[in-house]
């Protein structure tokens, strides 16, 4: 089957002509496969946000083509229309983006953009107010009147509400404590097994991207300098704390025991660490 | 050592809007941060961080009991702008305390309100922005520089109006590793060289174990308080009230669940990996 999307020789200049040129792209290439989990990391600067927005339309490369479903969405009007739905952008701090008197108006506002009727929005609204764990009651209280995770959860769920088939989401949990973060990453795990989408999710927590993913898009320069596995991307540790990137503290420790001379492989959750350690001090008990 | 900061009895209720009633944040909540100390503040969502530190420079006042600072009880209006001098306050969005068009500009916006005199003011400028490392920026555009760059102009900001105690609520919050590495070690750099006391309020423990003393706060009570080693330590607790302890020490608390019997007071990657070592060795 087709990759979902594609993205090829993409390069994005900023200011051309003037003083701030600056070349935030440079000539990118990846797919993605539906049904994907992809995590995109990289510090401020290497094109993280500048890529995000190319997936939907929102911004126009400067050179190089992205498909949806192997069609350029620049190619034709109506493509670059629909790749706006069918590719759903979370944006970092999103509970500032709400606006209206209701929760319920506010999820709404996207699927009544797309021209849906009545009925169908209103399926939509309660479905993804389901998905971000919103009750019946919370529906009808003026956003500004709840806490922040639960602001960026109404969020998220105005975007969901579009069901796009891949949904893109810029560090959706920073600023949140460990309870709300784990809250928010199971609504994204929950729409993903619902509907089978892709997801896309920049984040600069090394724990969440190790854990959740299958695949990590490293981007550094304007360039992906890695694309793999957690486990293939996290093997490279050293190289990616060159790129000022975190790693896993678990990760780290691990660096350290083979340093000490300790018959470890790298790890990058907590589990395999768990795991690695138990079968080491076994072994030394049955020897 | 004297007391930076002293909170007695404190009662806060966030006021009720039309006829739905307030939201009670503190009943009785005690703290006394010493002069000179750098504190971590740590606590979930909705635990009265937040609240808390604006009761340090007087943007809100007690419902019931007492805010001290430097000795001034924050709700007498004369020493308001004593106690404004006194504590200074860096907030989450860089974007947001940002005034002026120039960086040099926007640091002197303090000193200039406290009517310092001109020489003074740039003398000022130029001191505080050596200190977090910006003084070859003092002629560029403040919105062109980077997150942490921009915490750390509101940070120089707040070393120009010469406070004997700096909160900052989140700053790295909205920062990636390399900008929240730089603001952290600005702060320590300020609580070590100037001796000035530090409310660091956060949600990430790397930052938190780097304090002298970290507060947990839950449901507007002190949860926990202690050196970061012996706050950490307590990870059923932290769990209990909805956070975590760093990594490395979850590592030790879930090895010991599977029959290991590991220390819980070892948080940097070099004791960790030392107790691990120690373990499988032998």
């Amino acid at each position: 089957m087709e990759p979902i999307l594609q993205v090829q020789n993409l390069t994005h200049t900023y200011s051309v002509g003037t003083p701030f040129e600056h070349v935030a792209l440079d000539g990118m290439n990846f797919s993605v496969e539906r049904g994907e989990f992809i995590g995109i990391i990289g510090h401020t600067g290497s094109g993280k946000s500048t890529l995000m927005q190319h997936l939907n339309g929102l911004l126009k490369p400067t050179s190089g083509k992205v498909l949806l479903d192997g069609k350029d969405i620049w190619s034709d009007k109506k493509l670059t229309r629909q790749a706006r739905f069918r590719v759903g952008l979370v944006f970092q701090y999103p509970e500032y983006q709400l606006f209206e008197e209701t929760v319920y108006k506010d999820i709404s506002f996207g699927p009544k953009n797309m021209g849906l009727s009545k009925e169908e929005i209103d399926r939509r609204v309660r479905e993804a107010a389901g998905f971000v764990g919103l009750t019946e009651d919370q529906l009808q209280v003026s956003p500004f009147d709840l806490s922040g995770g639960q602001k960026r959860r109404v969020a998220i769920a105005g975007v969901i509400a579009m069901e796009p088939e891949v949904l893109i989401l810029d560090e959706p949990t920073a600023g949140l404590d460990p309870v709300g973060r784990e809250e928010i990453l199971a609504n994204i795990q929950a729409y993903r097994r619902a509907k089978n989408a892709t997801i896309m999710m920049v984040s600069h927590s090394m724990n969440d991207v190790a854990r959740l993913t299958d695949r990590l898009l490293v981007l550094n320069g304007a360039h992906i300098a890695m694309d793999g596995t957690p486990e293939q991307v996290f093997a490279r540790a050293r190289e990616l704390e060159e790129m000022g990137l975190d790693i896993p503290e678990v990760t780290r420790v691990f660096l350290r025991l083979q340093e000490m001379g300790l018959p470890v492989e790298p790890v990058y959750t907590m589990d395999q660490a768990v795991a690695a350690l138990k079968r080491l001090k076994e072994g030394n008990a049955h020897a | 050592m004297s007391e930076a900061i002293r909170v007695e009895h404190l009662n806060y209720a966030y006021p009720g809007v039309d006829d739905t009633p307030g939201v009670a944040v503190f009943t009785d909540l005690n703290l006394t941060i010493e002069a000179g100390t750098f504190v971590a503040v740590l606590g979930s969502n909705g635990c009265g961080k937040s609240t808390l530190a604006k009761h340090f420079n007087s943007i809100l006042l007690p419902c019931g009991g007492k805010v001290y600072v430097c000795g001034l009880d924050t709700s007498d209006e004369e020493l308001l702008i004593r106690i404004r001098r006194n504590v200074g306050m860096v907030f989450q969005n860089p974007d947001n305390q940002i005034v002026a068009n120039v960086v040099e500009e926007d640091v002197a916006f303090g000193p200039e309100n406290l009517g310092v005199a001109s020489p003074e003011i740039a003398r000022r400028v130029e001191l505080a922005l050596k200190h977090v490392g910006m003084y070859e920026y003092r002629e560029h555009a403040p919105h062109l520089l980077s997150g942490g760059q921009k915490q750390r102009i509101a940070i120089a900001g707040i070393i120009a109006m010469e406070p004997q105690c700096i909160v900052l609520d989140e700053p790295t919050a909205m920062l990636d590793p390399r900008g929240r590495k730089e603001v952290l070690d600005t702060v320590k750099k300020l609580n070590k060289d100037k001796n000035m006391t530090v409310v660091l309020i956060t949600h990430h423990m790397d930052e938190a174990a780097q304090a002298d003393r970290v507060v947990v706060l839950h449901k507007g009570q002190v949860a926990a308080d202690g050196t970061p080693r012996e706050v950490f330590s307590q990870v059923e607790l932290l769990h209990r009230i909805g956070l975590a302890a760093p990594e490395t020490v979850e590592l030790c608390y879930a090895l010991n669940q599977q029959g290991f019997r590991l220390p819980l007071d070892q948080p940097s990657i070099e004791e960790c990996a030392q107790v691990l070592f120690n373990t499988v060795k032998t």
